[in-house]
């Protein structure tokens, strides 16, 4: 059973500190579930170590970082059907992998290649949403939408702490809230928007009470906790499909990491809480939660890790080996049917670059 | 053939359109119990049900925002924005979303999206009842932009609006919402996109204009007989625009007057300006001449007519051209 911990009001774990507090369970998660999640964990925490070598490396370009935001992704996808739609943020820009989706596709967005626009068909996953929070009325629209036709897919809208002061956060989540839309809304709170702090965003105790005002229900879950990230989306898509309606969850965590590559956080940050983070980061706890557990040895961890590198080092190979994109592709997918500008824009293009 | 209004065309193309595809459904504030603020919607809740015909919160983003992800879930919706300025909330999710997200999937998933208000002043209203905001769409990439002038064209461009497979914007001169009675074709209508209108044939010089300002145009060419013969042309489509049509027009005639409801600086008459002036200028006699609102905030309504193009305007244009 999850526990609520009244010091940190209606948060919700699963795992405990391995001292104090025991460890709990979630019911229907059989041993092997838990080591999908932990697969999953550390496919994530490996594309994003492996993203920020890649920036320095100049492999790839501008990239933005998700370390210790791994257990809310790999958790609440994992409460999902295979038809339900994910519409990430930037924060999880390859929360794609935990379909399939290829390495190489991810690290090709980074890269500015076409290769890293994917069809959202292919996955259920939406267009990574660079504005903030913007994709919240899309996420209700599908939902809805699915609804209408009497489809049983329910959707999931990612964005942070921040993302909850835009007013298209308001709209969508409201008009999910009137149409009872089958969607989950997943704030991940670390806390920070680039340099601005929670308590610079908001004036409410928990972003969580935000919920009330729609009409909703909203949740607190320790963000670095995979197993209660996971039971509270499970609970959340439950209602989604039995009509319900929508549910905010806000999963607490803390950045531990500079917000994007270009970002230089010791102009802003508590450098004592950033490591007290990092000794509590939600891939180590998991872990630790799993030996206790007797469900993973060092051999294990470590062979799940080089399955991890490996498709990493394939996958940023295959996206080095993507040829040029060819210019003409500017003019490719705006529209279904183009106007006859483009063909003389093209043409014009053409001749200058052929010299 | 039936006699009607402007506004009644739209009704009259929204229920054939919603009769023929099942997965149109319209949103927007008020346009199911009410039918509209201007009954363009009237009827289709009842015809169609609360499904097809959704009361949406007080939300332009949220309104278009949701669209995006109905479209996502295979329904063609079109999306009433209230009144012209009240649709600058959801300019946030046409230029971030609307414009970009077919480009965003490769191409692999389509927007057919509609966008349609009532825009123009002239009207005696409140503030922000009178926009003319064509130009911030047309100026968005991944979006088309249409404007009708007249009855038969209202009910057509909003069905090729509905059909085609890109978003696509759709202004109604709400000026002539009731005050143009014209002879529309019953049942299925349907006006091509990227097609302008010889509204009439003339020989001294050409008046470009579109929704509200094709009937003053007319007006104008009227009050000129038996000075000047004007030609009128109506763009019809501002993006995708007839440029073929733009520029016959223009060397019919030597003589271009644009007339834009809308204010000078980088309006779509500009454009239009700027297209005559790159691939017209050995068949110009004279200047190409603007006919404009001014550079302000649409006015207090007292002053409103000082504001708008008027036939005076377009007379004095035209003179000052055949005399260069």
């Amino acid at each position: 059973m999850a526990q609520v911990l009244p010091a940190e009001r209606d948060l919700r774990r699963v795992i405990g500190d391995g001292e104090t507090v025991p460890d709990g369970e979630v019911e229907g998660l059989s041993d092997d579930d838990l080591l999908e999640l932990h697969r999953w964990l550390v496919l994530l925490r490996t594309y994003d170590e492996r993203s920020v070598v890649y920036h320095r490396q100049g492999r790839i370009g501008t990239y933005a970082i998700f370390w210790n935001h791994e257990a809310m992704q790999a958790g609440s996808v994992y409460a999902l059907e295979r038809e339900d739609w994910i519409f990430p943020s930037y924060r999880e820009s390859a929360i794609g992998l935990l379909r399939g989706m290829p390495a190489s596709t991810v690290l090709s967005w980074w890269r500015g290649h076409p290769a890293g626009w994917w069809s959202p068909l292919d996955w259920n996953v939406a267009s990574i949403c660079v504005p903030i929070g913007t994709h919240v009325p899309h996420a209700a629209g599908l939902a809805w939408g699915k609804k209408l036709r009497g489809e049983s897919a329910c959707a999931i809208a990612y964005f942070g702490d921040g993302a909850t002061s835009e007013g298209s956060f308001h709209e969508g989540a409201n008009f999910a809230a009137v149409m009872r839309a089958p969607l989950v809304l997943f704030c991940n709170n670390n806390q920070w928007a680039i340099s601005t702090p929670l308590e610079a965003q908001t004036a409410a105790e928990t972003l969580a009470d935000k919920a009330v005002g729609y009409g909703i229900p909203g949740v607190r879950v320790d963000g670095g906790d995979v197993l209660a990230v996971y039971e509270a989306t499970r609970e959340a898509v439950a209602r989604a499909r039995a009509g319900e309606g929508p549910t905010f969850i806000e999963a607490v965590t803390y950045r531990a990491a500079p917000h994007a590559t270009a970002d230089d956080p010791s102009a802003y940050i508590d450098p004592a809480r950033v490591e007290e983070e990092k000794e509590r980061e939600c891939l180590g706890r998991y872990e630790a939660y799993l030996r206790r557990r007797g469900l993973l040895s060092d051999e294990a961890a470590e062979a799940v890790r080089a399955v991890a590198l490996d498709r990493m080092r394939e996958g940023i190979a295959q996206a080095e080996a993507e040829p040029p994109p060819d210019p003409s592709l500017l003019f490719s997918h705006a529209f279904a049917s183009p106007p006859a500008s483009f063909e003389s824009d093209l043409a014009e293009l053409r001749r200058v670059l052929d010299g | 053939m039936a006699e009607l209004t402007l506004v009644e065309a739209i009704n009259d193309g929204f229920h054939v359109e919603l009769d023929r595809d099942p997965d149109v459904m319209v949103l927007g504030e008020d346009v199911g119990r009410a039918g509209g603020v201007f009954r363009a919607t009237a009827g289709l809740r009842d015809r169609f049900g609360p499904e097809r015909c959704v009361d949406t919160p007080l939300a332009e983003a949220g309104i278009l925002g949701s669209a995006v992800g109905l479209c996502m879930a295979g329904w063609r919706p079109v999306c009433e924005m209230q009144y012209d300025a009240f649709s600058y909330p959801c300019l946030d999710q046409l230029i971030t979303h609307v414009g970009r997200y077919r480009w965003r999937t490769g191409g692999a998933m389509e927007f057919p999206l509609v966008v349609r208000m009532p825009y123009g002043g002239g009207v005696r209203a409140p503030e922000l009842h009178d926009d003319s905001p064509e130009a911030y769409y047309a100026h968005t990439p991944g979006v088309k932009v249409a404007i009708p002038s007249t009855p038969a064209d209202a009910k057509g461009l909003l069905a090729a609006a509905i059909r085609d497979p890109d978003p696509v914007v759709v202004l109604e001169p709400k000026l002539h919402y009731r005050t143009t009675r014209g002879e529309v074709p019953e049942g299925e209508h349907v006006v091509p996109l990227g097609k302008a209108r010889v509204v009439r044939e003339g020989d001294d010089v050409t008046l470009v204009a579109y929704g509200a300002m094709v009937p003053l145009a007319e007006a104008a060419a009227d009050a000129l007989a038996g000075e000047a013969s004007a030609e009128v042309l109506d763009i019809r489509t501002l993006k995708p625009l007839d440029e073929e049509a733009l520029l016959a027009a223009a060397a019919k005639t030597g003589r271009v007057v644009i007339v834009q409801e809308a204010p000078r600086t980088a309006g779509y008459g500009a454009e239009l300006a700027a297209i005559l002036a790159e691939k017209a200028m050995l068949d110009l006699r004279a200047p190409v001449v603007r006919v404009t609102g001014y550079d302000v905030p649409y006015p207090y309504w007292q002053i409103e007519d000082a504001y708008m193009p008027s036939v005076e305007r377009v007379v004095d244009a035209v003179r000052r051209l055949l005399e260069f």
